[in-house]
């Protein structure tokens, strides 16, 4: 029996490396994400406004702003869920995200946590990310999958970072909100992607998962760039990073969170309130 | 580094070695002398042959509703299929030897005065064909089935009622006499299979173990997929199935080999039981059947395949009996169990006795957690 189960988990060496991003990428600028011009309206309703925003290589951006602000309509547009009016959208200088699908985007390393947590409650932690890593996914490749000695460091590397290292094998149904939104980035990571936008990561956590977040995040910018949109003043604050102020669907403001606050614009419709 | 169980777990060992108890022993006890207390007629092994093909049914139903989500209240269809597909060669092997003595034709195309074979029975009278046959037209008949409703992402309710609705239409087409395939009456007054008297006890013997062969066969088949990355894929998508397509999966495909894997699966059990009962005919497409199924693995639990087993012997014991001795209450004692396992053990038998006893339930190996189910009722 041992022998059986053995064979069964030997782990096959070949150390193909998981497709990280497009080679089309070129960051030689510096920047990783162009937004210009871009603008989109629902029924007449102009959700977003000429927006402009650049993001440097290696950044962690804080996005906030007031409800309906285009947020989420923004990282809508940057992952090719919603086409903008006019404008354009550039991943590196040779990526046009707006000629291209969904999972072509996901492909070319933008990764996306959504708000709601949505992780597979009734499998291990480890399994969530097993699931989530790059590679190929058809049918007889997952059903004759076998963990390469690359891939499961991979996984441990993630289980590291996102610290759910003790909770490998629990059921992610089991998990804390909080570890489920870690459980969230790390499906991320798995898939290597070179751009990562979360989207309010910290709605009901505790102060300490705030904290643990906080971390995670910043431990991330450098080898990833990060685009946070989060409505909690004081987890933006603690990660003393660049701040743009979206408002009715365009740029009012843009610098580090002190300058952001003293500025006039902002205070009247944003902090001021 | 372990980092899941194999295919050969606590509980399939488990499973596995009860099966191959049976399947030998009762062949053995039929050998006693009748007078002994222990022995087993050739009447009940029969019977409990029938449950093994019932058996393989409902681990066929719970690789998809279990591990995949996909509710079928069809799949008595593909069973049936496979019973015909097995029935046609069984009539083929009569020869000459039928009331009106026709070498070519079997009896009711003589009846109907039909001059000659429809080509789709030729080739039935070679083993080997059938045997192609058995699997080849449940699989075909779900993949076009599952390619059609995946690929356009009917799920749930709907998915369902198609299903329904698939194995409704068969029924109302194999009623048929135009059909050539016995119309009400359906295939019987089988004589030999492979050239052996199918009323000799070595050929119930046989047949008896061949059932359990393939369920044994079938279930380390289906612990392979479950097992595998393609398994736990499977689950995601009964639990997340908008994510999984998210992360780059393609959900239609997972669900057509499942789904194709257990229409085959279902065939083979059909192919298996007719020989056994020694008869064929359309009422094995009744709806009736489908959703009895579904009660078998409601009842066992999903998502264990043993629980399928449990379930689906369970059930028809209680079957075979109750229609003995109170044949008005069955139906309603069917419907009665359904609704309280739904109702009450959303993990079925199978979960009550888990509860009882974490130590020995399924396969806890070291640092592997238990394989967890959803909570909630009948997901459709
Ligand atoms: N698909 C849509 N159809 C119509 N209106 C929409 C659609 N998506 C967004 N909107 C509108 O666009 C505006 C911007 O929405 P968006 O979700 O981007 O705001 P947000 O900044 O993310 O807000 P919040 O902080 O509440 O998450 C809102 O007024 C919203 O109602
Ligand atoms: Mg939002």
């Amino acid at each position: 029996m041992r022998l059986i189960e053995e064979f069964q988990h030997r782990e096959k060496v070949f150390d193909f490396m998981m497709p990280n991003t497009s080679p089309a990428l070129d960051v030689s600028k510096g920047y990783l994400l162009y937004l210009e011009d871009i603008s989109v309206s629902f029924d007449g309703f102009k959700a977003i406004n000429n927006l402009n925003l650049y993001i440097k290589e290696g950044e962690l951006r804080c996005i906030i702003g007031p409800n309906g602000a285009g947020k989420t309509t923004m990282m809508d547009i940057i992952t090719g869920k919603t086409r903008p009016d006019s404008g354009s959208a550039w991943f590196g200088q040779k990526i046009n995200l707006l000629e291209m699908s969904e999972p072509e985007i996901a492909q070319a390393g933008i990764g996306r946590k959504f708000q709601k947590p949505t992780v597979f409650e009734h499998q291990t932690v480890f399994a969530n990310l097993e699931l989530s890593m790059a590679g190929a996914k058809g049918v007889f490749t997952t059903l004759m999958a076998r963990f390469s000695a690359s891939q499961l460091d991979h996984i441990d590397h993630v289980l590291n970072q996102i610290g759910l290292k003790q909770q490998r094998n629990l059921l992610a149904g089991a998990l804390s909100h909080g570890q489920k939104q870690w459980l969230e980035i790390g499906m991320l990571l798995m898939q290597n992607p070179k751009l990562l936008l979360v989207d309010e990561p910290v709605a009901g956590m505790t102060h300490q998962e705030m904290d643990r977040t906080g971390e995670l995040l910043s431990s991330l910018a450098g080898e990833h760039t990060v685009i946070l949109v989060e409505h909690d003043m004081d987890f933006v604050r603690s990660l003393a990073n660049q701040v743009t102020v979206l408002h009715q669907g365009s740029v009012l403001a843009e610098g580090t969170m002190d300058q952001v606050q003293s500025d006039k614009k902002v205070v009247q419709v944003y902090l001021g309130e | 580094m372990t980092t899941y169980q194999g295919i050969f777990d606590k509980s399939t060992v488990r499973f596995l070695a009860v099966l191959i108890a049976i399947a030998a022993a009762v062949p053995l006890l039929n050998t006693l002398d009748s007078s002994n207390p222990l022995h087993v007629s050739t009447y009940t092994m029969t019977l409990m042959g029938k449950y093994l093909c019932y058996a393989l049914l409902a681990v066929a139903v719970d690789l998809v509703w279990g591990y995949l989500g996909i509710l079928s209240l069809g799949h008595a269809a593909f069973f049936a299929l496979g019973g015909y597909a097995m029935g046609m060669y069984l009539m083929r092997q009569i020869g000459d030897r039928g009331v009106y003595g026709d070498p070519l034709l079997p009896d009711f195309m003589v009846f109907l005065n039909w001059q000659e074979l429809p080509w789709f029975w030729n080739g039935f009278d070679q083993f080997w064909y059938a045997a192609l046959m058995i699997v080849l037209v449940p699989g075909l008949l779900a993949f076009v089935f599952g390619w059609l409703a995946f690929r356009s992402r009917v799920t749930g309710v709907y998915l369902s009622i198609i299903t329904q609705a698939l194995t409704y239409a068969l029924l109302l087409a194999f009623f048929r006499n135009e059909m050539g395939f016995g119309g009400n009456n359906g295939l019987t007054d089988f004589k030999d299979i492979l050239g052996f008297d199918l009323q000799a006890n070595a050929t119930r013997v046989a047949l008896y173990i061949a059932s359990a062969v393939a369920l044994g066969l079938s279930y380390i088949a289906c612990r392979f997929v479950v097992t595998s990355r393609l398994g736990r894929v499977a689950m995601a998508i009964r639990d997340a199935e908008s994510r999984t397509r998210f992360i780059g999966y393609k959900v239609e495909n997972v669900k057509l080999f499942i789904f194709v894997m257990s229409a085959v699966l279902a065939g083979i059990a059909g192919a298996l039981y007719v020989p056994q009962v020694g008869i064929i005919n359309p009422s094995e497409f009744s709806p009736l059947n489908s959703i009895e199924l579904v009660v078998w693995v409601a009842l066992g639990g999903r998502a264990t395949l043993y629980g399928a087993v449990v379930g689906a012997v369970a059930v028809n014991y209680a079957k075979t009996y109750l229609t003995a001795a109170l044949p008005e209450v069955w139906l309603f004692t069917l419907g009665a169990m359904f609704v309280l396992v739904t109702l009450f053990l959303p993990k079925g038998v199978m979960g009550i006795l888990q509860r009882k006893s974490p130590a020995n339930s399924s396969g806890s190996d070291d640092d592997t957690p238990k394989p967890e189910l959803p909570q909630d009722g009948v997901k459709a």
